[in-house]
């Protein structure tokens, strides 16, 4: 059986959830083997196994050292030198990136923000705002695919092996042309990272200032991610990263809580795809109710406070 | 310092957007065409960097006879001239086939940066910033939340999920912009005047070398099987705040198992 690459997001040897969704994603399709970047495999390893790669490439942290080229290189001699059927990697800005530079080294096609993969390489995806499902495919080549963090339910797989193989890398000239000189970490707390996290809250315009503290409460007491609306960042009330829709992230969690958000398209765009919408807002008429599974018409300042404190309280 | 701004027209996300029945294209004439929002910060950008360190802004535009609009917007903010290619070979490209026509383009001009928006609204796939480094094999400083340039370095502030990063590089480099980056202005009417009298040089695919065995519905790399609207979400459960608003969404997520 080929193998199908799955490029493996860390955080210091921790494997995301979203990479146990691309083997799991990828067994469909082929036999896993996850390409491993940088330190800390040794305690990742395990958890590669249990949703069955039975392969993990290992490369120097020094891919790193440069912006997404060298580990373009890397994925394309991997799936040149193996033969394999697909590379899956997560539909992040930098990944989809990475899939972009790929998939012109392999002569092949990419496939971003996909919300299903089977076992063809027949991908869905959800388009306009969410207004329209789309299947596709890469017609040319070893298809390259990003996948949306939360699209697919990890299942663990029965005893792969998760070999190690060690890759010798040489990064080209032309892939050390933007070189990191200084990674910046900004404020983000213990929570998690808002495009893979399973529950989201997000504040907009109806949170009325800076003092994000009610988002941030209900937030914590769910254990859930902190998102934001445009009109939130742009009154900078709220860090850019947080900013959910069309000109910020997409996610698409299991149950997403927007809080004085009225639901415009460039907000629906980022989070019509959550299996579970509660929206609290002011305006009956609010187009958010359209989504919501379920909708209080309230405000905010009273509603989620007791929110929080009942679940506080039922935990 | 010459700049190409790289500008795309897309359907306004106002409106409804739909694809062609018969070859799963974007309907472009079903919705209103607009400049895509964060070309709007490319160029706001680049006119910025023009007025630091002297040069010349071009845009270059790919796309229908409509597309002039967009063109025309992006002159009346302040870009000196602009290159159109426009063909019906080009139609139905996908991001890959768009990122190397781009290139192909660009290796017909003169330029020190070319800077784009990180993603279009239509299409959103966020790779032709990179894959267009990639053909060109120049430095790829995408997502710039921040972009400095110094006689002839350039170092930008590169988002991420934990930040940024900051990334240097020597010039001729592709920069792709997010939002934070800065504030479009408005075009005034002298400057609307002005655009209506700006060259605009319209290339045919042959004019900017495309080789148009590789681009076009025909030979694209990707293709698109089948597509129907998104069935409606189940009406959901409305209630009015009597005071136990928070206390019914805990029994909503209760029921779910969220809590």
């Amino acid at each position: 059986m080929a193998e199908v690459l799955v490029l493996v997001d860390h955080v210091d040897g921790q494997v995301k959830k979203v990479t146990t969704e691309l083997l799991t994603a990828a067994r469909r399709i082929g036999e896993p083997a996850a390409v491993w970047v940088g330190d800390g495999v040794e305690s990742g390893r395990a958890a590669l196994a249990e949703f069955g790669a039975e392969k993990v490439y290992v490369a120097p942290a020094e891919v790193n050292d440069y912006v997404v080229a060298p580990k373009a290189e890397l994925l394309a001699k991997l799936a040149q030198e193996k033969g394999a059927a697909a590379i899956l990697v997560s539909a992040t800005a930098e990944n989809k990136e990475i899939a972009g530079r790929t998939a012109v080294k392999l002569g092949s096609g990419v496939l971003t923000d996909v919300v299903d993969v089977n076992a063809e390489v027949v991908t869905e995806h959800s388009v306009f705002g969410g207004a329209t499902v789309t299947h596709a495919r890469v017609t040319t080549g070893v298809p390259v695919v990003a996948v949306r963090p939360n699209s697919v339910v990890p299942e663990a797989a029965v005893g792969a092996a998760a070999a190690e193989e060690a890759v010798a890398v040489e990064i080209s000239d032309a892939a050390k042309t933007a070189r990191v000189v200084e990674r910046v970490a900004q404020e983000k707390g213990a929570r998690p990272e808002l495009t893979e996290a399973a529950i989201v809250v997000s504040g907009g315009r109806g949170v009325g200032s800076d003092d994000f503290s009610v988002v941030e409460n209900l937030a914590d007491s769910l254990g859930a991610a902190v998102g934001a609306s445009r009109a939130v960042v742009d009154s900078g009330w709220y860090p850019n990263q947080f900013q959910v829709g069309q000109t910020g992230k997409t996610v698409s969690p299991n149950l997403y809580v927007a809080l004085g958000i009225s639901g415009a398209i460039q907000h629906r765009a980022g989070m019509q795809t959550s299996k579970n919408i509660v929206a609290v807002n002011k305006d009956p008429e609010a187009p958010i109710f359209e989504l919501a599974d379920f909708g209080v018409v309230g405000d905010l300042h009273t509603v989620a406070p007791q929110l929080t404190e009942e679940i506080n309280k039922r935990k | 310092m010459n700049i190409v701004v790289l500008v795309k027209q897309v359907p306004d996300t106002a409106t409804e957007r739909k694809l062609n029945a018969d070859d799963r294209t974007l309907d472009r004439a079903a919705s209103d065409g607009v400049i895509n929002e964060l070309d709007e910060y490319a160029i706001e950008e680049a006119l910025l960097l023009k007025e630091k360190h002297g040069g010349e802004v071009t845009i270059l535009t790919m796309g229908p006879d409509q597309a002039t609009d967009s063109i025309r917007k992006a002159l009346s903010m302040g870009a000196d001239k602009a290159v159109f290619v426009n063909d019906e070979a080009l139609h139905g490209s996908d991001a890959i086939q768009t990122a190397y026509a781009l290139a192909q383009a660009l290796g017909t001009l003169e330029f020190d940066l070319v800077v784009l928006g990180s993603e279009s609204t239509d299409a959103r796939t966020g790779v032709v910033g990179a894959a267009l480094a990639e053909y060109l094999g120049l430095p790829q400083l995408t997502l710039a939340g921040k972009v400095d340039v110094d006689g002839g370095a350039i170092r930008i502030q590169r988002q991420t999920d934990y930040g940024y990063d900051v990334v240097e590089a020597q010039l001729p480099a592709v920069v792709s912009v997010v939002e934070k980056i800065n504030e479009p202005r408005y075009p005034s009417f002298k400057l609307i005047m002005q655009a209506k009298k700006k060259p605009v040089d319209k290339k045919s695919a042959a004019d900017a070398g495309i080789d148009t065995g590789r681009v076009g519905l025909a030979n694209a790399t990707t293709e698109t099987v089948d597509f129907a609207a998104a069935p409606p979400r189940a009406a959901g459960t409305i209630v009015k705040d009597e005071g136990d608003g928070g206390t019914k969404a805990a029994d909503f997520l209760a029921e779910k198992k969220f809590v």
